[in-house]
Parts: structure tokens; sequence; C-alpha cells
């Protein structure tokens, strides 16, 4: 069957939007080509700077016949009916139609043919519009075309369309149609320096080859390849190593058609500004790697730059132009180091006075000073240096005001830390400034010394509790101010310490110690607060495959929203979870489950519920008895478990109950003749369902 | 180009450097403009660029802008930030199918061969918004260093551009130290000419730097520029609005160019009293919101009067 290769040959496509784009172009045709019955085996798209590439193979020569029936107006309708009929049709007359009898009479039916058309021209009208309709984040218009309205827009100015399409044993043909002008066809060029001609292919296996031969390596993932490699091999021939960065290497595989990888070097004496802010300088503004002396893991006066040509001075020039790029900028960034390093961070915290944090939420100032005070009050909470931890709270966020994080935002609290030590602060005070902002997403680790997990919480709840207050709540899709990572964030801070707060409190004491509320007034907020925290702990437990409906069990019993700390809600999950993975729990489940049912059923019937407690004397089977006795020795049993926080004795308590409510079951009949012993039995089974509920709430939990 | 003296190639002095500039673009077409007569922020803001980019009729012009930027002052002490330095500014309307082709040539011209050096064009999105412009296109690296934008405007003063212009900005200090291999602005040699007959780009601007800086971040006067922005910006609206008519057939305006010079200088009394350090952050916003005010009404003006409109 015949293959497609459609190319797009441009100006410079913005590296980062390369791979969607392949994407893109891959689904739309492909997408098109189903829809319109083409069903093809398989496809493959490819970017480079100046063109998105496509082949798909295995497509039908000609779209199948289509025979669809329309069914028309009864015999005998209206004329104008039967006119309407035979208009939408095509027949010339009823003669053509077949007559279909059903329930309701006789009906006309209209049997269209719609013959299949050859691939090539559905594709030549597939193709300008998935061209004209192409979703780049931002596109424009260029030349005199753009003039009129209507012109044709496109990442940057496209110039030339390769399409073509036929068997591997023939010579293709090329799908004709034209976009603003530019007209499909069969050439395309080679590397803008190396071999810029014109290149005449015709399908995608000597398209490839041809473009390498023409110094351009379509296939991104084969240029990260190259580069990785070669970068690789450079640094190790020097007994270094290079500092890989997947980032970097899809940014920089985006700006090369023909990946030359070089080494430069510059000044050792840059080499005592920290790793970081020399690899932040390098990279973002060079987009080169850096690289490391594996035996002490710091980094060398050594760059790996990736050239897109092959220079006949072997690249002599380009490395010692790179070389005197970076000088400068180095040279910038260490005068902005030792700068920052003139003043001590406290000295910078008056400035903060000026700098609004949001127009409703007062000025970082104020702000540093109630995470302060939060994070003062958390401290005993979790074994932090009360001192301590304000003093961290404290400078956290001053190096928001230094040189270099103004001129790498992505440095900040790093810098902190290096810039707390270098004026001679306690090492956990210092670490706090970079530990606090974590973790930055489901990812990124979580801090774990006490003083950076009091610092860090504070800030977080700081956060939450400030946009709840100005009701600034993420909804939809919409979370400016990332506080759906924030409150991710404080659950596994919590979780992943085994930490014990209450939220609830917390935000009570902030609230009205920052913010000067009184409780009856934000009572609300703080639900509302509660509520966001448990859902976010349900994703966050999902994404660890526990059980929505044992988290629901749970929460039903004892929540966030009435004043649980999150630890032993999260344990008691994972209790319950093991538990009904056993025969016990299973069949406990069942039989609570059972339980339920029946008494769901009886208090419909009477219309009343039956929570009062058994009376002893109308127990007539032994089975009642000792079911009643299990019940008041599990309830006891298990409450002191939950109350000690220990959800495997309880769980094993409650396994004590499952023969007893099975022994009940199979002996006993609830809907007793006597009303009085069937109501006491009701009320017996009440209590299967109480007594559970000391560790979960089972009537929520699925199957 | 092989009857240049030695003293006038470009890889040997800055003036050499910009006249071949000139000559390349002069020789595509377009019309070589001297610098206009007053202070901005960089060469878009002549309205050989900023108007002319607007309405249907070609234009194709280059030339050299001294461009302000007061806050980039160092009192000469940094080798390669100024205050004052100057842009080479080409417009082309509608942009040529081939302009990526002649700007690289235009790099051959000064000593730039793109088969030795890496020449990138790397994605920069433009938007200015004292002007209400944007245009996609990109930041032209060689070796690793940014030393052209290129962008295909989009719209100006609020206005859409129909056609598109091409518009090419040329660093010419960072260029030309790059092809005479210096690594401080002010060791550039001017004129070409060696020995006691050499004059260095610091013989002519370091002093000025110096001045500058000291009047830009201490001693210019706030109070009168704060007067001086309001004077700009009622004049501009007060000539934009007697500048229109009622012609045969449609609207005309007959002002258009004088108002847009008291935006043009509202924009650079801005950039001074930024530069001061008198403007806070949510002022810095309203002023440049007011300077972009000034220019989409200019640019509405331009294009009802002779040179702007469509035929």
């Amino acid at each position: 069957m015949p293959d497609l290769l459609l190319e797009l040959f441009s100006e410079e496509i913005p590296a980062r939007m390369q791979a969607k784009a392949a994407d893109d172009l891959r689904r739309m045709v492909t997408d098109k080509l189903v829809a319109e019955g083409l069903v093809y085996e398989g496809a493959k798209a490819f970017a480079t700077p100046r063109r998105l590439a496509l082949t798909v193979h295995g497509i039908p020569a000609r779209q199948p016949d289509l025979k669809t029936e329309r069914r028309g107006p009864k015999i005998g309708a209206p004329d104008a009916a039967v006119q309407g009929f035979l208009k939408a049709t095509g027949l010339k007359s009823l003669d053509e139609a077949k007559i279909q009898k059903d329930a309701k009479g006789d009906f006309y039916i209209a049997l269209i043919e719609k013959p299949g058309r050859a691939a090539i021209d559905v594709i030549a009208e597939i193709l300008p519009v998935i061209i004209r309709t192409f979703p780049w984040p931002k596109s424009m218009r260029w030349g005199a075309r753009s003039a009129k309205s209507g012109s044709l827009t496109w990442v940057r100015p496209l110039h030339a369309i390769t399409a073509t399409f036929g068997l591997e044993t023939e010579e293709p043909d090329i799908v004709k149609f034209s976009v603003d002008g530019i007209e499909a066809g069969q050439t395309t060029y080679g590397h803008r320096f190396m071999a810029p001609g014109a290149i005449s292919v015709r399908r995608f296996e000597d398209y490839e080859a041809k473009l390498k031969a023409a110094k351009v390596i379509l296939d991104p993932q084969a240029r990260k390849d190259i580069i990785l490699e070669d970068a690789k091999e450079l640094a190790f021939a020097q007994g270094l190593e290079l500092v890989e960065d997947q980032v970097l290497l899809d940014e920089v595989s985006g700006l090369v058609e023909w990946p030359v990888v070089m080494m430069g070097s510059f000044e050792k004496e840059f080499l005592s500004i920290p790793d970081e802010v020399i690899r932040a300088t390098i990279r973002n503004n060079q987009k080169c790697f850096v690289v490391k002396d594996p035996k002490t893991g710091k980094l060398t006066n050594k760059f790996v730059l990736t050239a897109n040509i092959e220079a006949p001075d072997g690249g002599k020039t380009i490395v010692a132009g790179n070389e005197r790029v970076i000088r400068p900028r180095l040279s910038d960034a260490k005068f902005f180091y030792e700068t920052d390093l003139k003043t001590r961070l406290e000295d910078r915290l008056p400035k903060f006075e000026q700098i609004v944090f949001h127009e409703k939420l007062g000025t970082q100032a104020e702000r540093i000073k109630r995470i302060e005070r939060l994070a003062a009050e958390i401290a005993p909470l979790v074994g932090a240096d009360v001192e301590k931890t304000r003093r961290a709270a404290r400078l956290a966020k001053a190096d928001l005001l230094t040189e270099v994080v103004g001129e790498f935002p992505e440095l900040q609290g790093l810098m902190g830390k290096y810039y707390a030590l270098a004026q001679g602060e306690d090492a956990s005070v210092a670490a706090a400034s970079e530990e606090h902002w974590k973790p930055q997403g489901p990812t990124d680790r979580v801090p774990t010394d006490p003083l950076s997990v009091a610092v860090a919480l504070a800030d977080k709840l700081d956060t939450l509790a400030g946009f709840w207050l100005i009701d600034e709540k993420p909804t939809g899709s919409k979370d400016p101010f990332a506080l759906r990572r924030a409150a991710l964030g404080v659950i596994r801070i919590v979780l992943e310490n085994r930490t014990r707060i209450g939220f609830r409190n917390l935000v009570e004491f902030h609230l009205k110690n920052s913010f000067g509320k009184d409780y009856l007034d934000v009572a609300d907020i703080i639900d509302h607060l509660m509520i966001f925290f448990e859902e976010r702990l349900k994703v966050q437990l999902r994404d660890q495959k526990a059980r929505h409906d044992l988290v629901d069990a749970v929460l039903a019993t004892g929540s966030l929203l009435q004043g649980h700390p999150l630890m032993p809600i999260v344990d008691r999950v994972d209790a319950l979870g093991r538990f009904l993975d056993t025969d016990d729990g299973k069949n406990l489940l069942a039989g609570t489950k059972r339980a339920s049912n029946i008494l769901t059923i009886e208090e419909k019937k009477d219309k009343r519920e039956f929570d009062h407690e058994p009376d002893a004397a109308l127990y007539k089977l032994d089975e009642e008895k000792t079911l009643a006795k299990a019940i008041d020795q599990v309830k006891a049993e298990a409450s002191a478990a939950v109350a000690k926080e220990d959800f495997a004795a309880a769980m094993s308590a409650m396994a004590k109950l499952r023969p007893a409510v099975d022994a009940f079951f199979d002996k006993v009949k609830v809907n007793d003749g006597d009303p009085k012993v069937r109501e006491n039995r009701l009320k017996l089974l009440n209590e299967i369902r109480a007594a559970t509920r000391a560790v979960a709430d089972f009537s929520r939990i699925e199957g | 180009m092989d009857a240049l003296p030695d003293h006038m190639r470009p890889e040997r002095s800055f003036q050499g450097f910009i006249l071949a500039l000139q000559r390349f673009w002069a020789e595509q077409g377009c019309v070589i403009l001297q610098p206009y007569d007053m202070e901005m922020g960089a060469g878009t803001f002549h309205p050989a660029t900023t108007l002319r980019a607007l309405g249907p009729k070609p234009w194709n012009a280059a030339y050299v802008q001294p461009s302000r930027r007061p806050k980039d002052g160092r009192y000469g002490e940094n080798p390669n930030r100024l205050q004052h330095y100057y842009q080479f500014q080409v417009i082309m309307k509608p942009s040529p199918p081939n302009l990526q082709e002649l700007y690289l040539k235009s790099l051959a011209a000064i000593g730039i061969d793109s088969a030795v050096h890496d020449i990138r064009f790397v994605e920069d999105d433009w938007e200015s918004p004292t002007l209400g412009a944007w245009g996609l296109g990109w930041e032209c690296w060689c070796d690793g260093m940014e030393v052209s934008q290129f962008t295909y405007f989009q719209q100006v003063a609020g206005v859409e551009c129909a056609p598109v212009a091409g518009e090419l900005t040329y660093g010419l200090e960072r260029l030309a130290m790059y092809v005479q291999g210096v690594d401080r602005v002010y060791d550039l040699n001017f004129n070409g000419r060696e020995g006691a007959e050499k004059v260095t780009y610091g013989d002519v601007f370091l002093q000025a730097e110096q001045e500058y800086s000291r009047h830009n971040f201490e001693y210019a006067d706030t109070a009168m520029l704060f007067e001086q922005f309001k004077m700009a910006e009622e004049a501009c609206r007060k000539y934009l609005a007697a500048g229109w008519r009622e012609g045969s057939n449609h609207k005309e305006h007959l002002m258009a160019l004088p108002a847009y010079d008291q935006c043009i200088k509202a924009s650079h009394v801005f950039n001074l009293l930024d530069a001061r350090g008198v403007i806070s952050v949510t002022e810095r916003q309203s002023y440049i919101g007011r300077v972009r005010d000034l220019a989409k009404a200019c640019g509405e003006a331009w294009i009802h009067t002779e040179t702007g409109r469509a035929v």
C-alpha cells in the first residue's frame, strides 16, 4: 500500500515547540485519514529547527465505497414530502426507491452509493486545512501576502511544502495542493550553511538519506544521542564527567540540524563562584553543558557547546568565540556573587517592606513576620528549637533580594543557604533557606530537618490560610498561586516525616494571631480549607494506590474537618486496607454490610431507627448472646487501640467480631414473629455497625 | 570591497564597520537615513520604523540610531555596558522572502563568515509595552553571542501591520568588538588608524559615559522631568486633537509626526525618571501605559495621513 511523505519547510522553529508540533502534525493527519476511511499502518513525525516532517505508511490507494440507506416518507405521503426526499437523496423518481415495511407502515428507502475516492485526492484536501489550522502556541504573518486579511499564519515564515504519495516500487505522485501561494512539490533544502541547495525527494527513505547527505539529521532523538554521546566522550577523554541535563539536551537538539560538539574552557578563577551559579550562567545564557571532576564532584573550568556546522578550521573560531562570550558572563556572575556577600541577609529585610506580596495580603515583610510566628508555634511539635526556627524563618527568603537570585530566579533558596553559611549561621538555619521551598512538585523531595520542616509548613500554611481568607481559591484548571501544590506539599511533609500536627488548630491559631480573625468569623473558611486538604489527601493517596473508598470510610469517623491530625488518619487507612485483604476482614465487611442492608430495609419499613441498646433479657439464642458479648469486648478493645493509635491492634480486635457475626447470620432469623424479639435483634445489628465505626464507616467501603 | 583602504575595513574601524553595513543595505534598495534628532531608547522608536511600519505602502530603510538607556550607564567602568550606544536598524516592508539570507550576507559584508562562525536563529518574541507593539522572530547568535534582533512586526502602535515589515537591529559596538577582537568597548578602534592617528571609542565616548552616568543616576532634575513628562503628554494630545480634518471622503490627520515626537520625548523622560529610581513598581506600569496610549493615538493618526493610509 502507498505511503505519504510530508515536509513543511520554514524559517527557524523555536526549539521548545518542535516536539509538540511534530506530534500534533502526526495526530491531525492520521485522525483525518481515519475519519476519511483511510486506515493506515503506521506513522512517524520528526522536527528540526527548519522543518516538520511526517511519514505515514500503508495507506489504502482508495477510500472504501460507502453504501448508506436513507429512510423517506410513508407511502402515500403528501407530494411535498416526496419531492423533498427525492431532492435530498438525488433519486430521479420513486421508482428508484425501495419500500420497507415496519410496524408503522410502508416507507420509501433510498439506497445511496458513494464510491470511494482516490486517497491522494482526499489527502490533497486534508493537508491544506491542517496547515491552515495548525495549533502553534503563537503564529505570525509575513511578506507581501500579509497585506490581505486571511493570509496564512505559521510559527515563522513557511517556504516550501513537500508532499508525495505512492508505492515503494513506483515513482510517487505529488499530492497537488497549494496553501497561500506555496505549491506542494518534492523539493526541499539541505543544511542552511553546509548544503543549502535544493534536493529532489521521492519518498521517506530517500528523503531521510538525502537530508543526511545534505547535513541534516532529521530525527530529534538521533541528534540528542549524538550530542549526549559526543559530549560524554569529550569529557571522558579528559578524565572528566559531563553534568547531564535532559531539559538542556532537548533544547539544544532543537537548535541544530547537524550537531557538532566541542569543548571550551574558562579561567580557573571563576571556580570560586558556587557550582550552581556557574552552571546557571553557562546553561541559561549560552545553552552549554558543564563538566565536573568525577573524583571531587566539583565543576571544572570546561564547558561543552553544540555548534550547527563543521567549520573548516575544526571549530577553533567557534570555540574561541564562545569562550569570549562566557568570560564576561561569568565575570558578571562573580561580581554579583561577591557583591551579595558584602550585605548580611538580615540587613536586606527592611526592603521587603516596600515589596507587595499580594495587594490584599500585605507586603513581603508582613508575610515573613507571619511565617515566623507560625513556624515558632510549629517548632515544638516537630522537635525544632524555637529560637533557631524563628531565625531561619526570618532569613529564609532574604536571598530573593540578592543580585544572583535576581539574575537566576531558579537559584532562590540555594543562594540563601550559601550566604547564610558565609555569614556564620547555624547549619540548620542556613539549610532552611533552601529546604523550606520544598517540595516543588510531586517528585521533589521533602525537607526532613525539623527546623526546615517547621519553616516549610509555616510558609505553605500561611499561603493557604491567606488565600482562603481573601477567597482566592483554585478553580478548575486555574491555580495561579499554586495552592494545590502548597497543600500537597504540606501533606507530603507531614506524611513522610510522620509529623504529628493538627491542621485545623494551626490554621485557627494563625488566622487569629497573624490576621486578627476570631474563630467564629472564620470557622467557615477553615472548614473549606480542611475539605480542600481532604480532597488533596485523596488525590495523593490515590497516586499511592490507596483506595478512595477506604479514605472516605476513615474520614467519616474522624476527619481533618473535625480537627483530627493527618498522620493517624493515613495510618488508619493503611491498616484498614491490610485488614480488608485478610479473610477476617472480608467476611467482617460482608457481615457488616449485610447487617446494614437489613437495617436500612427495616428502618424504612418501620419508619424508625433501632439505635438503642438491645435488651439482654430478650436474647433467645446463644448466637445472640455470643455476638452481644463479642461486640462489647471488641468495642472496648478497638477503642482503646485506636486511642493509642495502634491501628493494627484495632484491626485484630475487629477480627474477633467476625465468627460471632457469621454465626449470628447462620443461625438467627432477624425478623422473628415476636415484634419485641425482632426489634431487639435489629438493635443488635445496629450494634455491629456501631462497633465497626470504632475504626471506619464500613458502609462507605465498596465491594 | 577590495579597493577599500585598510583603515576603512569593517574589522579595522568602527566607522568602516558602519559604512559597510550602510553600503550593503543601500545595495538592497534601502534608503539610508541619518539618525533621528531626538533622544530615544532604541532604533525602533525612530518614526522611520514605528510609523512607517504602518500602512500598506512599501518602505525599505536603514539607519544608525544612537540609543539612550539611562539605567545601563556604568560610569565608564563596565567593559560593555553603556548608557549611550549605536543601533543599526533595517526595516523592509513588506518583509522580503529572503530576508534571512540578506541578513547573513550583511554579516559577511562586515567580516563574519558563516562557514567559520556558528550563526543561529534563537527564538525571541519581541514585545514593546511602551509602543504597543509585538512581533515574532529571533535573537541572532554568532558563536554563542547575541549580535542582532530579527523581528517580523505583527502589530505596532496598536495597529495590525498589513503587510508585515521585517526589522533587523544590530548592536554595533558589540558586533564591532567581536570583529575587532577587543574585550572592552572603549578599546574599539574608531577610525581605523594606528599610532598617533588612532582614535578609540573611549577617546570619543568615555567622558560622556562618566558624565551622563552621573547625570542619569544622581543629578537629573526629577521635578523638572516629572513636569516635562506631563508637558510632552499634553502637547502630544493637543497636536493629535488639532490634526484631524474631514477630508473629501475620509478622515485625515495632518500632524501625526509632530505629535509622535512628543511621544518619543515622554518615553525618554520616563526612562530618565526610572533611572533616578523615583518611580515605584506600581507607578511604573501606569507610566508605561500612558506612553503606550500616546503611541497608539499617534499610530491611529498616522494611518490617516498621506503616507500612512491605503491609497
